[in-house]
């Protein structure tokens, strides 16, 4: 039942979209082509983040010290009955977009995209930001240096967001 | 803080691998990840470039100026300070909607003008509002409706489930941005302006 709800959401939501497009009179089709566009642009932002992260994953794997980071942490996350491959995309994700992206990847592609560690990795991607970059942007913009509570909260957020993603996919 | 972080992952994979004689996986490692790299991108490009042309009429329509009206109890709640500010209560509302429907490109100008707006109107040009804290809040707990880059990313890895996780995902963002806006709402409650500011 979940699954079809999410299998079923994409397909109407571009049905009213484009729906919604005809019936004010947007040439639709060549708006799309411009959004289209900007996607060809986002992979080529992409590729050479994903080219240096995946070098140095790479390096970290089959150097063997990757393994041996795991194995380090993994008695306290067993005893919070976390995850321990997870834990490389959540010290990553508050900090680079395109870098936590290329490790979910990595992921996905190591434990298989539809395994609970694969779903864990797309939740946490799907439902946090990059928390630095965006108190950076958005203070840098007018000139703050004094953030007060700012990362604190946002931190508390994506804790909190975290292991939401990891104790829904391990219910689901 | 990656340029500190990627050289040392290289160092010390290099020195660790080449003293445990692991010499040739990790030559092979490298070069494999740096292929996977180039494969996965163009096998990204098909999904990316769909999901945001269909953004892009979103972006078109009145559907945002719409979602603004039905966001407005929320932003009263998030925002009551900014009552007599209209322009930057706008201009939140439409960053807002613009992060809800997955627009990042339209978002963050929205964004950095409402804070602009919100500074002018700022005491303490160097230290952040209790409202503009707010704001960035809701900015960092990714109020996305559909993730459409990671459905974009699974499907390309072949994943049979792809939307899968729009519901996992929905309940996590909940959940985080819930507490994100209770952590600040406590603050500020606690340490807000014309208190005595601890922060």
């Amino acid at each position: 039942m979940v699954n079809y709800i999410s299998n079923a959401a994409m397909p109407i939501i571009i049905l009213l979209i484009v729906g919604y497009g005809l019936k004010e009179k947007i040439k639709v089709y060549d708006t799309f082509l411009d959004g289209a566009k900007e996607g060809l642009e986002m992979v080529f932002r992409l590729l050479p983040t994903l080219i240096g992260i995946f070098m140095a994953i790479g390096a970290l794997r089959s150097s063997g010290i990757l393994d041996l980071i795991v194995k380090i942490i993994s008695p306290i996350c067993i005893f919070f009955d976390l995850p321990s491959q997870i834990m490389p995309l959540a010290l990553i994700r508050p900090i680079s977009g395109s870098a936590s992206m290329a490790v979910a990847v990595d992921i996905m592609q190591e434990f298989g995209v539809d395994s609970t560690i694969g779903m864990i990795a797309s939740t946490i991607m799907g439902s946090t930001e990059t928390t630095l970059y965006t108190i950076a942007v958005y203070t840098g913009c007018v000139g703050i240096k004094k953030i007060r509570f700012a990362l604190a909260t946002a931190l508390i957020a994506d804790f909190v967001g975290m292991l939401t993603s990891i104790i829904i996919c391990k219910i689901l | 803080m990656l340029n500190l972080l990627w050289p040392i992952f290289l160092i010390v994979s290099i020195i660790y691998a080449i003293a445990t004689g692991k010499a040739e996986q990790l030559n092979s490692g490298i070069f494999d990840a740096v292929k996977d790299a180039v494969d996965l991108s163009i096998t990204f490009l098909g999904t990316m470039c769909l999901w945001n042309g269909i953004m892009k009429i979103v972006q078109e329509t009145s559907l945002m100026n719409k979602l603004v009206k039905f966001i407005e109890p929320f932003m009263r709640f998030l925002f009551p300070k900014l009552k007599g500010n209209k322009r930057a209560y706008q201009e939140i509302s439409l960053n807002m909607v613009a992060n809800i429907m997955g627009l990042g490109n339209a978002a963050t100008p929205l964004g950095i003008k409402a804070m602009t707006t919100m500074q002018k109107d700022n005491p303490k040009k160097d230290t952040l509002t209790d409202s503009m804290i707010m704001f960035i809040l809701i900015n960092t707990a990714s109020l996305q409706l559909i993730p459409t880059n990671v459905i974009a990313i699974r499907m390309s890895l072949g994943s049979e489930n792809s939307a899968g996780i729009i519901v996992p995902v929905w309940i996590a963002t909940v959940a985080a941005a819930f507490a994100g806006i209770m952590a600040t709402k406590f603050a500020i409650h606690k340490w807000g302006e014309g208190k005595d500011r601890k922060w």
